[in-house]
This record gives structure tokens, C-alpha cells and sequence, in this order.
């Protein structure tokens, strides 16, 4: 039961913030989610901290890397937009 | 009547500083460039960027910031930590003595990175006990750190205030993190906006002086910004700043890939009128890179990497002499700029009443070409942007400041000079008259053919004389006419 920081972060230092067990750390390329010490925020919170913070589409994972922030869920472009002009997926 | 002192800390007869500030406001912003009309000629400040996490998303600002290129706000070159930010602050105040001020405002919200935010304001007291500290934040978490402002003596806070209305604010924000959970759009901005406004009571109360920056979005808070500004002042914001849209397409912003519209300089002048009937406006706000250094626009960020940073080493004792001596003669000049009769702004006299059936005397815009200092000490071709002025019968009014290409002269490498020309042309659409140190053949006679009138025969002069002058030129010049055709009044 962990979840995983993937190579669309920002680096932005937000989920760092406010994981109530320290697992997140500042790595190269990007923040890196220490799996021995997610327990996924059960028992401290109702949403998973990191998940409820994260500015950036699909940056986190679940353990089956199913985006927790899925695409069109944090800013509601129109996906015709997005391919457009986005360079990142 | 308050005479006139040397020192900044006392008082000075501002002209441009508008009177009904109490006196113990206009000390504060004395100095301040961000907030006073004329110190922005003289006194710089720095931002560093300490704070990346922001604990809101606003449909105008896109999270990845590692773009050296872009200047507008969020956007910033490197991040630092508290001790890297600390040395950058000495070493730039030891380099540029005529800095007074540091901010923390990105690239996220300083307050949600309460530790970086702090601890950098902390250290660089200890070290720096000369500079002066402000802070710009969207206010979610404001009132929680309201006490810990007023410890950290920071003098100004600026909130950035959209709306007062969630249905409105739904369209600005997509969501917020608030108490452990992700909200979304209206519930969102519900509470965001009773935060802010919470936060800027609070401030109000403790003696900390509060700007409000708005941003102009055109179909989302034009028509709501008027009730914005009459709120913030009530509340005691003593300044209220109204700053475009920004929405390309490659800043990858919600704004920009939905092809928001931008306002038109137009439209941003007419908003900011609008709103400075009720509010004293900060019109020359530029909108500097959260990490820019220098005074305003004239942005020296790149000369203080961080690899530039390393290997250097400052006496901060032997700096903060140094840093003394300038700001006083900066004060004295800028005291005598604001004192001087000649200089200051002066109402200019109506000398006769129009004639009947002749226009009312009208007014003029001018654009300026300007490095600093208040003069106009720049060539056409070098001016990155210019500052427009509005004379009337009412005086002269610093109206906003537009950025430009380059029109670049002798050199290929500037890219496509006609056009860039004509984009000059377009921008500066509404002024008579283009004011500058020198301008080449080719650009007069192309600004003269579009009836925009070049001058360089004030070069140098003080910017505020020199429109006056030039408005004094341009009436007189259509006066014969008016006599003329108009019936004479003996
Ligand atoms: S899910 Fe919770 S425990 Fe796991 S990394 Fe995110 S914030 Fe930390
Ligand atoms: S909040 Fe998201 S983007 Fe920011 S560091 Fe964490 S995973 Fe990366």
C-alpha cells in the first residue's frame, strides 16, 4: 500500500508539506514517495495529503500507476486544447 | 503644512503621494518603489524565491516555472534555499546600495512554505538589519500567520484579490487545499475569498500596510472589479492595483490554452480610472518576475546566479555604510524632486475659459522613453518600454507603462525593424506625442507619418517638466486657430 511520484512532478515541494509521515523526500529528477512509509494518509486523514495537494495531473500514482489526479481533473481544459499547445502528457 | 526634511524617516511634502494618506503610511512607502510613484525612479528591490508550494491553483498561472524566458509573475529562474537566498540578499545589497526592500512572492504562496518564507525573513534581518521585507500572498492562510507577520516586522503584505464573489471566482479558481482536503471551484472560492478578506481586516488591524492587486480579466471581473476596489478601500487597503491578463497559449495556463482574451492597454487604463475614482492607484505597477532584482523593469536578475553567488564574499558592515550614504543622497534628491517647485506636479492653470463653440482644452498622452531616475535619458531605438503620461488642464498623471520590442537600430539581428516599428505605433495608438532622449531618421518619420509626434528636445530634462512643457507647446500651437473661428470675448 504506497503510492509513487512520477517524472510529469514539478518539483514543487507541495506534497513534501503536508505528508503526515515524512515520506516524501526531495530527489533527482524529481520527489520521490519512500513506499516503507506511505501508508497512504489511512488513519490520519480521509484524503490522502499529497493526492489533495499536487498541482499536476498524473505526477502521482497508485500502486497499479493509475494517475490519482487523472487528466482534466485539476484544470478543465478541453483535451482538443491540450494537444494543441501541451508538450507535457 | 509639513516642511520639507532630508531625512525619509521624517516627514516630506509629497505632491504625487496622495495627501489623505496618515502620515505614518507615507513614511513607510517612502523609500518603497513598489509603492510610491516616484521612489520606483530610485530605490529598488529584490524578490528571492524561497517558496515553491502554493496551496491554491488559479486559472491564470501555470505551475511549472522553470522558465528562464517569461517575465510575468510566478515565473522564476531558480529556487533557493533559505541560506542560498540569504547570500543572493547580501550580495545584491552590497552591489546595489539603492535596494531597500525584499519580497517574498513565489513561486508559490509564501505562506504555504511557512518555514522557507520565515526563516529567510529571519536571517536576513539578523544579517541585513538595514533592508525592509514584504510579502505577497493569495491569502488563503493569511490569518493563520497574521501574529507571525507582525513578528517578523514586515512592513507591507499584498494580497492578490480577485473577486468578492464566489460565483465569480468559480471561473478563476479550480480549486483550493484547505483543511487537509482538495475543494473545488465555487465552495472553493468561497472560502478563499472570506479568508482574504479576513486576512486583510486582520492586517489593517495590527498597523500593517495591505496593497490588493487584481487581475483583469475581461468577461470574468471587469464589471466586478469597481465593487473590489470600493471594498479594499473601506477596509483600509491603502492601495489598490489592477494588473492585465496574461494568457499566451505556450504559458500553458488554463487562460491561455482556452485563448482567454487580454485586455487591451485601453481597456486596463479605462478599468484603472474607473477604480482610482474610489482608490488611490498604484498605476506603474510593473509586472516583475517574482525573482527580478533592480528597480522596477529594469530587471538585473541574471548578473546574481546562483553559481555567480558561490565564490563571493560580502562585509556586510563595511556594504551597509556604503548603502547609507547613497540612500541619503537618493532620499535628498527625491525629496527635492517631490519640493521643487519646478518639478513636482503642479496642477497647470486654466488661463482662460474656452471659447464658445471651440473644443474644451483637451488632453494630451505622451509616451516616454525613460531609463530611470524620472528623467528621459533613453534613445528610441533602446526603450524596452515606455511610460505614458497624461497632461491636462487637471496636471500631469503617470497613466501605465507599456512594454516593447526593440526597435533596435543598425543591426539585423532585431529582428523585422518594420514591424516591430508599426507594433510600436499600434501600442502607443493613443498618444500625441513620443518623448525621448534621441531617435534615429527612419523611426521619426514613420512616427511622425502615423501623427505621433517624436520630441528630443527634452532630453535629460525631468519627465513631469518636460510633458508639461510639451502639452504648454501643443495647446498654444492650436490656439490661433480657435481665435480665429471662435466668437471673441473682449
Ligand atoms: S499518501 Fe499520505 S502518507 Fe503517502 S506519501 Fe502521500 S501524504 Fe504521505
Ligand atoms: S506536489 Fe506533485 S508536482 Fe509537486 S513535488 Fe509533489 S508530486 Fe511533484
Amino acid at each position: 500500500m504506497a503510492f509513487a511520484i512520477v517524472e510529469v512532478c514539478i518539483n514543487c515541494w507541495a506534497c513534501e508539506l503536508v505528508c503526515p509521515n515524512n515520506a516524501i523526500v526531495e530527489a533527482k529528477p524529481h520527489f520521490f514517495i519512500a513506499a516503507e512509509q506511505c501508508t497512504e494518509c489511512a488513519g490520519d486523514y480521509a484524503e490522502p495529503q499529497c493526492v489533495g495537494i499536487c498541482p499536476i495531473e498524473g505526477a502521482i500514482v497508485d500502486e497499479y500507476q493509475k494517475p490519482l489526479n487523472p487528466l482534466g481533473s485539476l484544470i478543465p481544459i478541453p483535451l482538443k486544447q491540450r494537444r494543441e499547445t501541451l508538450t507535457v502528457p | 503644512m509639513v516642511l520639507p526634511m532630508l531625512n525619509p524617516t521624517t516627514s516630506f511634502c509629497g505632491t504625487e503621494q496622495p495627501s489623505h494618506l496618515p502620515e505614518a503610511i507615507r513614511q513607510k512607502i517612502f523609500d518603497h518603489p513598489c509603492y510610491s510613484e516616484q521612489a520606483h525612479h530610485f530605490f529598488a528591490r529584490m524578490h528571492v524565491a524561497v517558496a515553491p508550494a502554493c496551496n491554491i491553483q488559479c486559472h491564470y498561472c501555470n505551475r511549472k516555472y522553470n522558465c528562464a524566458n517569461e517575465s510575468r509573475p510566478g515565473v522564476v529562474a531558480e529556487l533557493l534555499t533559505p541560506e542560498q537566498a540569504v547570500k543572493k540578499v547580501l550580495v545584491v545589497a552590497a552591489a546595489i546600495p539603492e535596494m531597500t526592500i525584499v519580497g517574498i512572492a513565489g513561486p508559490g504562496d509564501p505562506l504555504a512554505n511557512p518555514q522557507r518564507t520565515f526563516s529567510t525573513l529571519r536571517q536576513v534581518a539578523e544579517q541585513a538589519p538595514d533592508l525592509k521585507f514584504c510579502l505577497s500572498t493569495n491569502g488563503l492562510a493569511l490569518p493563520r500567520y497574521v501574529d507571525e507577520i507582525v513578528r517578523h516586522n514586515i512592513g507591507h503584505v499584498t494580497i492578490t484579490i480577485n473577486c468578492l464573489d464566489p460565483v465569480i471566482g468559480a471561473h478563476i479558481y479550480p480549486w483550493i487545499f484547505w483543511q487537509h482536503k482538495r475543494i473545488r471551484r465555487q465552495e472553493a472560492a468561497a472560502i478563499l475569498i472570506e479568508q482574504q478578506q479576513r486576512g486583510l481586516e486582520m492586517l489593517v488591524e495590527r498597523g500593517i500596510l495591505v496593497k490588493v492587486n487584481s487581475v483583469l480579466i475581461p468577461g470574468i471581473n471587469d464589471k466586478h472589479l469597481k465593487v473590489v476596489a470600493q471594498v479594499v478601500k473601506a477596509k483600509g487597503a491603502f492601495l489598490h492595483n489592477i494588473i492585465p491578463l496574461i494568457a499566451q497559449p505556450e504559458h500553458g495556463t488554463y487562460y491561455g490554452l482556452t485563448r482567454h482574451r487580454e485586455p487591451t492597454a485601453q481597456e486596463l487604463a479605462t478599468v484603472q480610472a474607473d477604480c482610482a475614482v474610489d482608490m488611490t492607484m498604484m498605476r506603474h505597477c510593473r509586472q516583475c518576475r517574482a525573482d527580478a532584482v533592480g528597480r522596477l523593469g529594469e530587471d538585473r536578475g541574471a548578473e546574481f546566479s546562483l553559481e555567480q553567488l558561490e565564490n563571493k564574499e560580502v562585509d556586510y558592515a563595511a556594504a551597509m555604510l556604503r548603502r547609507q550614504a547613497v540612500q541619503q543622497a537618493l532620499a535628498k534628491q527625491l525629496i527635492n524632486r517631490q519640493c521643487n517647485s519646478e518639478v513636482k506636479l503642479q496642477f497647470i492653470p486654466v488661463k482662460k475659459k474656452p471659447l464658445a463653440g471651440s473644443p474644451s482644452t483637451r488632453s494630451i498622452r505622451m509616451a516616454v522613453a525613460s531609463k530611470g531616475n524620472g528623467l528621459i535619458n533613453e534613445h528610441f531605438g533602446h526603450a524596452k518600454a515606455f511610460l505614458i503620461y497624461e497632461a491636462s488642464s487637471q496636471g500631469v498623471c503617470f497613466i501605465d507603462r507599456r512594454q516593447t520590442e526593440l526597435y533596435c537600430e543598425g543591426s539585423d539581428i532585431c529582428g523585422d525593424k518594420e514591424v516591430v516599428l508599426e507594433n510600436i505605433i499600434q501600442l502607443l495608438a493613443d498618444c500625441e506625442v513620443v518623448l525621448c532622449a534621441r531617435i534615429g531618421f527612419e523611426p521619426w518619420r514613420a512616427l511622425e507619418a502615423a501623427g505621433l509626434f517624436p520630441n528630443n528636445e527634452h532630453a535629460l530634462e525631468p519627465i513631469e517638466v518636460a510633458v508639461k512643457a510639451v502639452y504648454q507647446e501643443r495647446l498654444n500651437a492650436s490656439q490661433p486657430a480657435q481665435f480665429t473661428t471662435g466668437c471673441k470675448i473682449a
